[in-house]
């Protein structure tokens, strides 16, 4: 796993996962692996993989049961999906305003690069 | 836990190495020493070791010295040191001789840390090369299970992929138990697993710090530049 230098590493991991829910590789009521096992296949450290299972059950994305481990939650795709978008709109979405405001690109040439886009994929 | 106090060591007649040196090591922690070259690392965990003695101040581990050479100590505590020689014997035939000495010694440990590096148990130490040898001798020293263990560059000499499955095998053995110590100034190979780091200059702590508990990303070679560029400006 490639990690960037913006976001806490507790934070990609978990997107990582997420990700992988939202691929279905992940299916709701599914085991998550343990964290160590996780850990090592991320190479990051235990206490690290802790934190971002914690972050994950705080936002009902997965859940722990007792003695079995860790599984994803019913619903929790559609919940991935809206914390992304709620993302999206928060943080991803300023960036790109941002940006444009420094290049001078208006609204409208970004819709007209968009329609592109959808006719040639 | 490790507890250093006001260490003061130098080799021979030569300026001390470490000064008034004070530090404490936490159980449950795998910790990265950083260090410019020549600036007590090894020497730091062959302190902690008992294998050098402090010429003032002591360290302590779970309450006893390492000098003392008391072997309730020394079974909990294992050092990979940076270059070591191997006897041209098989693996089964090494690890049934140094296993004894460690009470919680894990073949399947052992076996599980070969896995990482993809390596079979069943080899002869006299036929590996440097690199393997050190992949191996890294599964022993994992396995040993100790409470403590010590790694002096672990990483030299390991090409990338070996570096990634050192990596993994670390974060396999490492358990809430444990403390881990590794100097390094390899900082980019192992600072995804710490959860510590420390860099220390002679006779100052220059920065000791949780990468765990830290919400902002660390960018762990530009923070060892900037704290020895800062600390070279105030002197």
């Amino acid at each position: 796993m490639e990690f960037k230098n913006q976001k806490p590493i507790y934070l990609q991991i978990a997107d990582h996962i997420c990700n992988r829910i939202l691929l279905g590789e992940y299916g709701e009521d599914e085991r998550l692996p343990s964290v160590r096992e996780f850990a090592a296949e991320v190479e990051v450290n235990v206490n690290t993989v802790t934190r971002t299972f914690e972050y994950l059950q705080q936002n009902e994305v997965a859940a722990s049961r007792r003695g079995l481990g860790i599984f994803v939650m019913p619903g929790a795709r559609e919940r991935v999906y809206a914390m992304r978008r709620t993302e999206f709109f928060n943080v991803q979405l300023p960036e790109v305003f941002a940006l444009m405001d420094t290049l001078g690109i208006s609204m409208k040439e970004v819709a007209t690069q968009y329609d592109a886009s959808r006719h040639t994929t | 836990m490790i507890t250093i106090k006001n260490l003061t060591f130098a080799y021979g007649k030569k300026s001390p190495v470490l000064q008034d040196f004070s530090l404490d090591f936490q159980q449950g922690n795998i910790y990265g020493l950083l260090g410019k070259n020549g600036t007590g690392k090894s020497t730091l965990l062959y302190l902690i070791m008992g294998l050098l003695h402090a010429q003032k101040g002591e360290v302590l581990v779970d309450g006893m010295s390492g000098k003392d050479r008391n072997p309730e100590l020394m079974r909990e505590l294992f050092l990979l040191p940076e270059e070591y020689d191997l006897p041209a014997v098989h693996l089964s035939d090494y690890v049934s001789a140094i296993a004894p000495f460690y009470p919680n010694f894990s073949m399947e440990l052992m076996e599980k840390c070969l896995a990482c590096f993809e390596m079979s148990s069943d080899v002869n130490l006299g036929a590996l090369s440097m690199g393997q040898k050190k992949k191996v001798y890294m599964c022993i020293a994992l396995a040993a299970n100790t409470p403590y263990l010590f790694m002096d560059e672990p990483t030299n000499g390991l090409d990338i992929l070996s570096k990634s499955q050192f990596r993994k095998a670390i974060v396999t053995a490492m358990s809430p138990e444990k403390t881990i110590i590794v100097s390094t100034h390899q900082v980019h190979d192992v600072e995804r697993v710490l959860d510590h780091v420390i860099i220390i200059d002679r006779n100052r702590v220059l920065l000791n710090l949780s990468l765990v508990e830290n919400e902002e990303p660390v960018d762990l070679e530009k923070l060892f530049v900037d704290t020895l560029t800062y600390n070279s400006l105030q002197q």
